[in-house]
């Protein structure tokens, strides 16, 4: 029985260390969540105040004067990188996973989606790096002008075009991150399925395309459903990536699609080192509070997608 | 027209099916398109990350400490291996007995709430434990930028990836040899050490290195754990920053000095040709193994 114990206490760290995590970072953001109020996600200007001031109480907090904290335009950034990826990420992960499953030899598709599995193992920071020195210069000499001049009468693809940092490039850098997880859970639901329905399908003088896409595709939505979310929960909390190329704006909401941005993740990197000059902590409790969103966030994302795939059946990470 | 022909489908005009076989042939176009579009960009990545690394890749910069914006790398590699081994193993020995846990005694409430839980910590962002690790070990504890803070921050993030492999591990492992061990009269830490533990290694392994890619990867939760520093680790858990190479990739690109970014390109080629190999060495572990029932 000893044992038993033994690694039940194990066992009990896991939900210990993430309930400590968020007890944590709820105590400690507590004095910013006061002070910035509901307001915090409507407002878009985050200004750590006149450091050179005295501090002074307001709504009692100490503060320096004039700071004011709102994530507005992080809130932004954070979606629309996230829904912009997702866009591409959904049409492209469906396609590559029908294609692998349904079109190719299984030895081939087995060996393709081993090498897209590697590839999502590829570290956000490198895919940052790619998206500096070869995606930004690539996309705003010769993509983004042909897109603008083409789109010139919609106007969130018209220009003015920036630099290459922005919403769009932070978009595709985080919709090659997200693919792997939707191509690799797709791909293994409809291999999973038996030849039986195949054949059935075939025999009733479906082609092997509408085989695809009306018989087994519908019996995976869930599976999608829920591949779709956890890549999303992961689109919005992606840290390096699209600090290194989402242009790092602040109190900035995007114009079109070629604003630079910046997200709640990627702000706290940015941002820790000004924040801590604040001497009455509150800017570092106000990230703290932007961690408690992001949280949240995941919590709600993989919450529903664990729901998603639990119905299914008993699954693997 | 007779009851039985009316209930019948109409049959299908030849149009009608050259209509579906071609829509059908447009829609594995697009599939192909895709699946195309993904692999060319896949591949150029890390045709440009090897190209551009390999390129400025020489011996002094894998034995020598960076300086300044130039030099070499050693201090940075040194530390990755410390930084992502010390919180394997530290990781490992909680995820691990917690997966048996999992897997041999789970069924109950806490089993469940352990399971939910790891599951929601796996999609918690890493700069959510940066964070978080920041303001309690570096500066609540006052480790300052140091190993222990890194190690135990990425131990964290990592925990989650051992715990779920070693329970998926170990749930392959037929319930019969369970049941013989303990016919034979084995106690539970007898079953799990000798009969258990041995079945699942590879599965088990498996995990514990595509944690240790994920980790030796991350970023985000090391900037304001393990800090950087230009020299080598000298043996200090806490007080002593220590150097990484995912630092390097973000740090020097955004220098505007060649040494730099020669160093940026170097980093990126050779984390990711690590990553690779753990990560192909963790795929032939269970491949190879004769337990596996794959």
């Amino acid at each position: 029985m000893w044992f038993r114990r033994l690694l039940a206490f194990f066992a009990l760290l896991v939900p210990l260390v993430l309930l400590a995590i968020a007890a944590f970072l709820v105590f400690y953001a507590w004095p910013a969540i006061h002070y910035n109020g509901l307001d915090f996600l409507w407002r878009d200007t985050w200004n750590i105040g006149n450091q050179y001031a005295n501090p002074v109480q307001r709504h009692g907090e100490t503060v320096m004067p004039g700071a004011q904290f709102g994530i507005l335009f992080l809130v932004a950034g954070t979606l629309g990188s996230a829904l912009i990826a997702l866009l591409f990420a959904f049409p492209l992960g469906l396609g590559a996973a029908l294609f692998l499953s349904e079109a190719v030899p299984h030895r081939f598709g087995h060996f393709v989606s081993f090498f897209v599995e590697l590839l999502a193992g590829i570290p956000s920071v490198v895919f940052g790096l790619w998206g500096i020195v070869f995606l930004i210069p690539f996309l705003s000499h010769h993509v983004f002008p042909i897109l603008a001049r083409i789109f010139h009468f919609i106007p969130f693809l018209a220009r003015p075009i920036g630099s290459g940092y922005g919403l769009l490039t932070s978009s595709l850098v985080l919709c090659l991150m997200i693919v792997p997880f939707i191509t690799a859970t797709l791909r293994d639901a409809l291999r999973s399925q038996s030849t039986e329905m195949r054949e059935a399908g075939i025999s009733l003088g479906a082609t092997r395309f509408e085989v695809a896409t009306r018989i087994l595709l519908p019996g995976q939505k869930t599976a999608l459903a829920g591949a779709t979310m956890l890549a999303f929960g992961r689109a919005l909390g992606e840290t390096m990536a699209v600090l290194m190329v989402s242009g790092n704006a602040l109190n900035y909401l995007p114009h079109n699609v070629y604003s630079p941005i910046s997200t709640m993740a990627a702000f706290i990197v940015a941002q820790l080192d000004s924040a801590l000059a604040d001497p009455t902590g509150m800017a570092v409790r106000s990230l703290a509070e932007i961690a408690v969103l992001l949280l949240v966030i995941s919590l709600i994302t993989n919450g529903i997608a664990r729901f998603l795939i639990g119905m299914l059946k008993e699954h693997t990470l | 027209m007779s009851q039985a022909t009316r209930d019948l489908p109409p049959r299908p005009s030849s149009g009608w099916i050259r209509y579906r076989r071609i829509k059908s042939a447009i829609g594995w176009f697009l599939a192909g398109t895709a699946l195309v579009a993904l692999s060319v960009a896949m591949v150029q990545i890390l045709l440009y990350v090897f190209l551009k690394g390999f390129h400025s890749l020489s011996p002094k910069i894998l034995v020598e400490n960076t300086v300044g914006v130039g030099g070499g790398l050693k201090n940075a590699i040194l530390g990755t291996a410390l930084l992502s081994g010390s919180a394997m193993i530290l990781s490992a020995l909680v995820g691990v007995a917690a997966g048996l846990y999992l897997s041999e005694f789970g069924e109950g409430r806490l089993g469940t709430l352990t399971r939910f839980l790891s599951d929601v910590l796996v999609g918690v962002p890493s700069i959510v434990l940066g964070f978080v690790g920041y303001v309690t070990l570096t500066v609540w504890l006052r480790w300052r930028f140091s190993l222990a803070a890194g190690a135990i921050t990425l131990a964290v993030l990592m925990l989650p990836y051992i715990v779920r492999s070693t329970e998926l591990a170990l749930r392959r492992v037929a319930s019969g040899i369970r049941e013989s061990a303990y016919a034979l009269g084995c106690r539970d830490h007898q079953v799990v050490f000798k009969v258990l533990l041995k079945a699942a290694a590879p599965g088990i392994g498996t995990g514990i290195l595509l944690a240790l890619a994920i980790s030796a990867g991350e970023t985000a939760p090391l900037l304001y754990t393990a800090g950087w520093s230009n020299y080598s680790w000298s043996g200090h858990l806490i007080h002593e920053p220590v150097a990484y190479l995912t630092y390097v990739i973000w740090s020097f690109i955004g220098e505007p000095f060649h040494s730099a970014h020669a160093l940026a390109y170097v980093a990126a080629f050779l984390i990711t040709f690590m990553i690779l190999l753990i990560n192909l060495l963790a795929r032939f572990l269970i491949a190879s193994s004769p337990h596996s029932n794959r």
